[in-house]
């Protein structure tokens, strides 16, 4: 069979406007995960044994069940408890309270990485915690965690194909369809693939440009 | 929670099991197996392969699964490539892990000393028993926690084989859904299973780890 790219040319708009969806549900899924993930983390290290205990098994959960299942679990089982969402909605929700877990994880382990000394030397010099929190500490966390949420930000960005599963018309679904009405799935798809990895690695380059930008001295 | 249900539905619940476990199994040692290949090329091969390595493993992370899986499967026939779903589904997950598997050997090959490598070919040690006494053992401690990893990843991915129609978990799950309309129970139980999946694969990769790292332990 011969190549056409024809096809690709002709259904390339469709698939940028498609790219749009993946790129809002990742970066909505990215918004919601930071927010939830660094309270998550202060729940973690927090000092009241049931906070950190529901916190570690809320992790562990949101990491051992694959993201597809927890996506289905949303849209289709929600309803029967009186919570019918959108989808589009529940695939934002479920990748964000995923990614949560990840990014709770990534912030633990930048601010573990502080030295402790920096924490007792502002308590001894009677710096609130709010402060230490907002000036010492989570600079930081940011600055040595940045490498890994920029990858958390590429894995979300291959993980909203999932969203194709429960009817949201972003790149994996349009490619489908798409395919579905030319019968030409290694064009569609490849094309699919090849925006993908543009995304990607756009998001890279800035990721290191942004890391660069942090580094001091 | 209506057990009868899963009495009814427990054979193809258990036929999917083995399916996810066979796709799982089969992809992940196929996956190791290339990655290792491709890590061993990258550094002892001439030095234009390992720019395609380095084009192959930049290509597959940075590109979905699941997109991966629809070229292969509905793509491949187009070039004469006939799969069946559960054939798909290992080819897909060996080309998937092994670039990751391929980056994870390399950093655990970057670990060992270069002195130690210069030693062994001075003492007049050939390549082959440098890379199995030398830089095997030593290795497996830098990459034993990586590989867990990535093996509770890849259980994890095993779900995404359900869209291409592989009998696996997921899909018996779906199936049993659909059939009887009930979804809170058997999603919920069908969780609560990958769960404890990916606790054992993290409790095996534990032991693993304790093993391979005991010489180090001993003071």
């Amino acid at each position: 069979m011969n190549f056409s790219f024809d096809t690709i040319w002709h259904n390339l708009p469709y698939l940028l406007a498609a790219a749009r969806w993946t790129i809002l549900i990742s970066v909505s899924g990215m918004a919601i995960s930071l927010v939830w993930g660094t309270a998550l983390c202060a729940t973690r290290l927090s000092a009241n044994p049931f906070l950190r205990g529901a916190a570690v098994l809320y992790i562990s959960f949101f990491r051992g069940v694959p993201l597809l299942v927890q996506l289905l679990l949303f849209y289709y089982a929600l309803p029967y408890v009186g919570l019918d969402l959108p989808a589009v909605q529940a695939a934002i929700l479920a990748t964000g309270l995923c990614s949560a877990a990840y990014t709770a994880e990534i912030l633990r382990g930048a601010l573990q990485s502080i030295p402790s000394g920096q924490t007792e030397a502002a308590y001894a010099l009677g710096i609130p915690s709010f402060s230490l929190w907002r000036r010492i500490l989570v600079p930081q966390a940011v600055r040595i965690g940045m490498p890994s949420l920029v990858n958390e930000l590429i894995l979300l960005v291959k993980v909203s194909s999932l969203a194709s599963v429960v009817g949201i018309g972003e790149l994996t679904r349009i490619s489908q369809n798409i395919t579905g009405e030319t019968y030409r799935p290694l064009e569609i798809y490849i094309t699919a693939a090849v925006i993908y990895f543009a995304i990607n690695w756009v998001l890279s380059i800035s990721g290191r440009l942004i890391e660069k930008k942090l580094q001091i001295g | 929670m209506e057990t009868e249900l899963f009495v009814r539905y427990g054979p193809a619940l258990l036929y999917g099991f083995g399916i996810t476990i066979l796709c799982w199994l089969a992809g992940s040692i196929g996956g190791v197996i290339v990655g290792f290949i491709l890590a061993c090329l990258n550094r002892w091969g001439p030095h234009a392969l390992s720019w395609v390595i380095y084009v192959y493993v930049e290509i597959i992370r940075g590109t979905p699964f699941m997109i991966q899986l629809f070229i292969l499967y509905y793509g491949g026939p187009y070039i004469g490539l006939v799969l069946s779903p559960v054939q798909a589904g290992i080819t897909s997950f060996v080309v998937y892990g092994s670039p990751y598997f391929a980056e994870i050997f390399r950093s655990g090959f970057n670990a060992i000393p270069k002195g130690q490598i210069e030693a062994a070919r001075c003492v007049g040690m050939p390549e082959t028993r440098i890379l199995w006494r030398i830089i095997l053992p030593q290795m497996l401690v830098p990459i034993t926690a990586p590989l867990t990893n990535f093996f509770i990843i890849l259980t994890k991915e095993t779900a995404i084989l359900s869209v291409v129609t592989v009998p696996e978990l997921l899909f018996q799950t779906q199936t049993m859904a659909a059939e009887t309309f009930t979804f809170v129970e058997p999603f919920l139980a069908l969780s609560l299973f990958y769960w404890l999946m990916v606790l054992v694969t993290g409790w095996i990769g534990a032991k693993v780890e304790q093993r391979v790292t005991r010489h180090l332990k001993r003071a």
